[in-house]
């Protein structure tokens, strides 16, 4: 079984420490829920794993069964088994997402790409015929999060760090990427890290353990039921101040 | 001596209101200075390294050295090889330098006349109607262009297939190296391709002009020229290829004018050459009426490309739209200057100009310089432009699907080609300017790798 294994992660964005010593070991299989109120460095957290260009770790280890990602380029890490669903995926003008796909699973298995996106799409009830467009171009936020997980689907990464993922998809949407999601987990065994900041995410996707994020620590953990406590009491018991940037 | 003078245009021949246009176009050229780099249309340009004398217009009276066999040969394949990929095609003319050698009518061309001038029997004045008056590179054409390309479509026409015209233009020596001494002429071969599109009211029709060369090294200057006129309500989707060779200038005029709610529609590529320039100039003449500029190029090695373009407003309701895409590398760099006119009486004109240009490499340059001139009040107008290396995010997101950096930023940059080349006016065509441009850009990587 693959293993993710993140130690004292600390990381900085634009010259500011953000993520300030986060520790967490998702194996195969399970689904992990980062909840944190809005400015907690859940996002941070998530480039720092892939790999973002100015996002810096500047402690901390984060390994795919046992090969060292820090220091690694995003494409590395992608190849070691980690993908990245984006809170805003990026539009890249004339680059079809089978093409970018293609490229990414390599010659021998890019004759299957076009048949497996279809499948995906249908999987997810997102439209065929944004197959067709440029990636993330002209689609709406529900749609690009749809293509996010559609990507996703085809690459069969061993972990996918899923940021907001819920963000801009009605509860029908969220339903059926959660669904996707969940079935992954026995399909081959994927390993769930989802960076949320609304609780309702958890009500499609059954989590195996919640974690709570404030201020770039983690500072609670649990089973699900802390999502349940959370949406009681908010994040002010952890010391966050409610609805702080 | 410059081999450009009089005795030598009406030598060309043709009927007589042609050969007095030659050679009162060549009186002016003696007389006309070169443009200079002072003047706003010819900033940031080489054109003062351009000598006259260092050329002599082809075809020449006598008889062409042997050498152009292996050229001619080449121009051949190349038709050939265009011919494969535009299979469903309505007609072809082939020409080397300027004059046409062949000439393939399709029945679907029904009505609708190609060829050389001849074509129009002994109509007069068939020239300078959409370009008046220019500067002495247009006096150049006007005076040494050995025939004239003619598509004429007839009122209410239509065609669904494209015409396509070559213009291979015979490439002279290296200034790297002696070659073989075969031609013994020093002077590189000037040539002069000249274009009229005619639509006729209520008619439809598509027409790919590519303007080739020998690849690789070998001086030469070709000077193209094309006028385009739609007829009232007439709809003419026209797309131009340039790939000469690395040595060769490519400075070349494309005139166009559309009557009441006509449709124009241009595209002109350039990535072959070592100075490649491209104006555009586009008449909005009829109200109603419709012009859209595309424009695109790829800069690798030394090469300068130039775009211009003029969107001209000279009637109410009408409608432009520019968008030019282009891309430096290596130490290639690129000069694209836009002007939108609305002139008095052009009221509720929409006219749109967008500029993009990435710069691939540190050694590489772009400007852009768009610009405004309105004279009405009730209109919408917009430009905008960007310079700049590849996105980062963008490369990030690839990356973070397990893409390379190097391969990432090839299929950002074929992407940014590929949103403009499948907005292609003649579809047929996009499949080969895909290949051209993956060709250079994996010339380009290969060098750089």
């Amino acid at each position: 079984m693959s293993l993710l294994e993140v130690e004292d992660l600390h990381a900085s964005a634009g010259g500011r420490e953000i993520v300030r010593g986060v520790d967490l070991r998702v194996a195969g299989g399970e689904v992990h829920v980062v909840m944190g109120p809005n400015g907690s460095g859940k996002s941070t957290l998530a480039h720092a794993l892939m790999g973002r260009p100015g996002t810096t770790v500047t402690s901390g280890s984060i390994r795919v069964d046992g090969t060292e990602l820090v220091g690694l380029p995003a494409w590395r890490r992608a190849r070691a088994g980690l993908f990245l669903a984006l809170q805003q995926p990026i539009e890249v003008p004339g680059v079809l997402v089978e093409a970018a796909l293609e490229e990414a699973v390599g010659e021998d298995a890019a004759g299957e790409v076009p048949r497996r996106l279809r499948e995906e799409a249908g999987a997810i009830g997102f439209d065929e015929r944004f197959l067709q467009r440029a990636l993330n171009v002209d689609l709406s936020g529900g749609e690009r999060k749809r293509n996010e997980v559609v990507q996703l689907g085809v690459l069969r990464p061993k972990f996918a760090v899923l940021d907001e993922i819920d963000s801009g998809l009605d509860v029908d949407a969220v339903r059926a990427v959660a669904r996707r999601i969940e079935r992954a987990t026995s399909e081959w065994g994927l390993g769930v890290l989802a960076v949320t900041h609304f609780h309702r995410l958890l009500r499609e996707l059954r989590a195996d353990r919640v974690h709570v994020l404030v201020g770039g620590r983690l500072v609670a953990s649990g089973g699900p039921e802390l999502a349940e406590e959370l949406e009681r009491t908010g994040y002010g018991a952890y010391g966050a101040e409610e609805g702080a940037a | 001596m410059s081999a450009f003078g009089p005795e030598r245009a009406v030598a060309l021949g043709g009927p007589a209101w042609l050969r007095q246009r030659r050679s009162d176009a060549a009186d002016e050229l003696a007389v006309m200075p070169m443009p200079s780099e002072k003047e706003e249309l010819w900033r940031y340009t080489p054109i003062e390294e351009l000598h006259l004398d260092d050329y002599a217009p082809r075809p020449s009276p006598g008889s062409d050295p042997a050498s152009d066999e292996a050229d001619r040969a080449l121009g051949a394949a190349y038709v050939q090889g265009l011919a494969a990929d535009l299979p469903a095609r309505a007609a072809l003319v082939a020409t080397i330098d300027g004059r046409p050698v062949s000439v393939e009518r399709s029945a679907l061309l029904g009505p609708v006349r190609v060829g050389g001038l001849d074509v129009l029997g002994t109509e007069e004045g068939v020239l300078g109607g959409v370009l008046a008056g220019g500067d002495a590179l247009v006096r150049l054409n006007d005076a040494f262009h050995p025939d004239v390309v003619v598509v004429d479509v007839p009122e209410h026409a239509v065609l669904d297939a494209p015409i396509v015209i070559v213009h291979w233009c015979t490439a002279g020596l290296s200034t790297q190296g002696s070659g073989d001494g075969a031609q013994t002429d020093a002077r590189a071969p000037a040539c002069f391709p000249r274009t009229v599109v005619r639509l006729g009211a209520g008619s439809s029709a598509q027409v790919v002009e590519v303007v080739a060369g020998a690849p690789g090294a070998g001086r030469g200057l070709v000077v193209p020229i094309t006028e385009l006129s739609a007829g009232d309500g007439a709809q003419l989707s026209y797309a131009a290829l340039q790939v000469l060779g690395t040595e060769v200038w490519h400075v070349s005029r494309l005139a166009a004018v559309a009557g009441r709610d006509a449709t124009l529609r241009t595209f002109t590529v350039g990535l072959g050459g070592a100075y490649d320039r491209s104006r555009t100039d586009a008449l909005a003449d009829g109200p109603g009426s419709r012009t859209e500029l595309r424009s695109a190029y790829l800069g690798t090695g030394s090469q300068v490309h130039d775009v211009r373009t003029l969107q001209d407003h000279a009637a109410p309701r009408t409608t432009s739209d520019l968008l030019c895409k282009g891309a430096v590398a290596q130490r290639s760099r690129s000069v694209y200057s836009g002007l939108i006119r609305v002139r008095r009486g052009a009221v509720r004109t929409n006219a749109f100009q967008t500029n993009h240009n990435l710069v691939l490499d540190e050694g590489a340059h772009a400007d852009s310089v768009p610009n405004l001139d309105i004279e009405e009040n009730d209109v919408r107008c917009s430009h905008a432009s960007t310079v700049g290396p590849v996105d980062e995010d963008q490369r990030y997101y690839l990356e973070s699907r397990g893409i390379p950096p190097s391969r990432a930023e090839q299929l950002i940059v074929l992407g940014f080609f590929d949103d403009i080349v499948q907005r292609s006016p003649v579809p047929a065509l996009v499949g080969r300017l895909r290949r051209e441009v993956v060709r250079r850009l994996a010339a380009v990587s290969s060098e750089d790798g």
